[in-house]
């Protein structure tokens, strides 16, 4: 992929991550801390189909961003072309797989499997 | 016949019966047979007006003429004199002692750049990636055919670029740029600098080779708006806003 398009898709996913992680903020608002990390109020949150859908796409979003984000500073950290190479399969892959792993928990208690 | 009895008096500027002076401390290296490099003092007077690079030249002259230093023009036009002065990129020649407002001077070779020999470093890297991104007009006709005429360009046109015309090659902004430091492959503020004076030319042609030449992991998006390099410019130049401005073309906010 040429680079511009992966630094707008990073400049993007940090201005829709901005929208959603306000709305995410403004939600917990609604309780108090300590009540918002109760544990059925976790899972009550997740049952709750439009609150999950934001939640995963902050998930993908903040992965695709984070993870870029740290292909970047290894890029400059230190350079090679196996390197390089091990750097940005290795990010994609750990991007990846956070999304899945962080998906399966939504998807898990969503769908009352816990 | 006048005999001559001496050595005829030099000609300086820093002449040493001045009553002000200086500490001078010049980092001294050679990668040659040192393992590192060691400072060296000289207490040289200086004027008013008595510029870096003149002391510099006065202890070539008058203590130690093995230090290595490189400078042509000494009027900040021919971009050889880049050193780090007090830790800050400036270029020798452009600088006063006076305006430094220290009694110590200390002068190092430029960050970020291979040293050749105590403050003389090597350009190589720079100079490759300023010829990287083609610092010259790309089209297909030219003006020195027999009936050809000149292209004209209106004041407005000229104000898009002629700031960044200006750049003198002396490696400061490389040398002041944090991505520099850690990026060996980075193309550096210079080079991306002379691409927006290229590409902002309306007399060009070559802007698409030349943004797809700076789009890659180690170009322009490297740079993290630090702007320590249009800090340093003895010139104007502005590389930190050319970035900014190519940037506009490859997230097609200009075209
Ligand atoms: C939602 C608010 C956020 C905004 C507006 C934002 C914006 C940005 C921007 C503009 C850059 C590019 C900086 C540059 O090129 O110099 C960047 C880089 C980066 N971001 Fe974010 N970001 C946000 C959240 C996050 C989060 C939550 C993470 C961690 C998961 C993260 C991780 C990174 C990393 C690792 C970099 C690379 C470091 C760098 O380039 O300086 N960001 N971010
Ligand atoms: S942009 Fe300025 S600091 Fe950089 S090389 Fe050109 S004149 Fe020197
Ligand atoms: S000697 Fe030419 S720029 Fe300083």
């Amino acid at each position: 992929m040429r680079e511009s398009t992966i630094m707008k898709i990073h400049y993007g996913t940090a201005i829709a991550a901005v929208a959603l992680v306000a709305v995410h903020v403004l939600m917990r608002l609604t309780q108090g801390f300590a009540e918002s990390l109760e544990y059925e109020s976790v899972l009550a949150n997740y049952k709750f189909v439009p609150y999950a859908i934001m939640l995963e796409l902050i998930l993908v979003l903040l992965s695709i961003h984070g993870f870029n984000g740290l292909r970047v500073i290894l890029l400059e950290l230190k350079q090679g072309r196996i390197y390089e190479k091990a750097v940005s399969y290795g990010c994609l892959a750990a991007m990846i797989g956070l999304i899945a792993y962080g998906s399966r928990t939504i998807i898990v208690v969503n769908m009352g499997l816990v | 016949m006048a005999q001559v009895t001496s050595i005829a008096e030099e000609q300086t500027s820093t002449p040493l019966s001045s009553s002000k002076s200086i500490t001078l401390r010049i980092s001294r290296y050679n990668p040659k047979h040192d393992d590192s490099s060691i400072f060296m003092e000289f207490t040289v007077p200086y004027q008013k007006w008595t510029t870096v690079l003149e002391a510099i030249l006065d202890v070539k002259k008058h203590f130690d003429h093995s230090v290595a230093v490189r400078y042509s023009c000494r009027q900040a036009t021919c971009g050889s004199c880049g050193m780090m002065i007090n830790g800050k990129p400036r270029l020798a020649c452009f600088t006063k002692i006076s305006e430094l407002n220290s009694n110590v001077i200390t002068v190092e070779p430029m960050s970020n750049f291979p040293i050749i020999r105590d403050l003389a470093v090597k350009f190589e890297r720079m100079f490759d990636s300023h010829h990287k991104i083609k610092p010259y007009l790309i089209r297909d006709d030219t003006e020195l055919e027999s009936d050809a005429k000149e292209f004209l360009q209106s004041p407005k046109e000229v104000e898009q670029y002629i700031q960044f015309a200006n750049c003198i090659k002396c490696g400061l902004c490389n040398s002041a740029c944090p991505t520099m430091a850690t990026d060996s492959s980075f193309v550096g503020p210079q080079a991306l600098a002379q691409a927006y004076r290229y590409v902002a030319d309306s007399r060009d042609k070559g802007k698409d080779s030349r943004l797809k030449m700076i789009d890659e992991p180690h170009g322009i998006w490297r740079c993290h708006f630090a702007g320590s390099c249009s800090q340093v410019c003895p010139k104007g130049v502005d590389p930190a806003m050319g970035i900014q401005l190519l940037r506009g073309y490859l997230l097609g906010f200009r075209s």
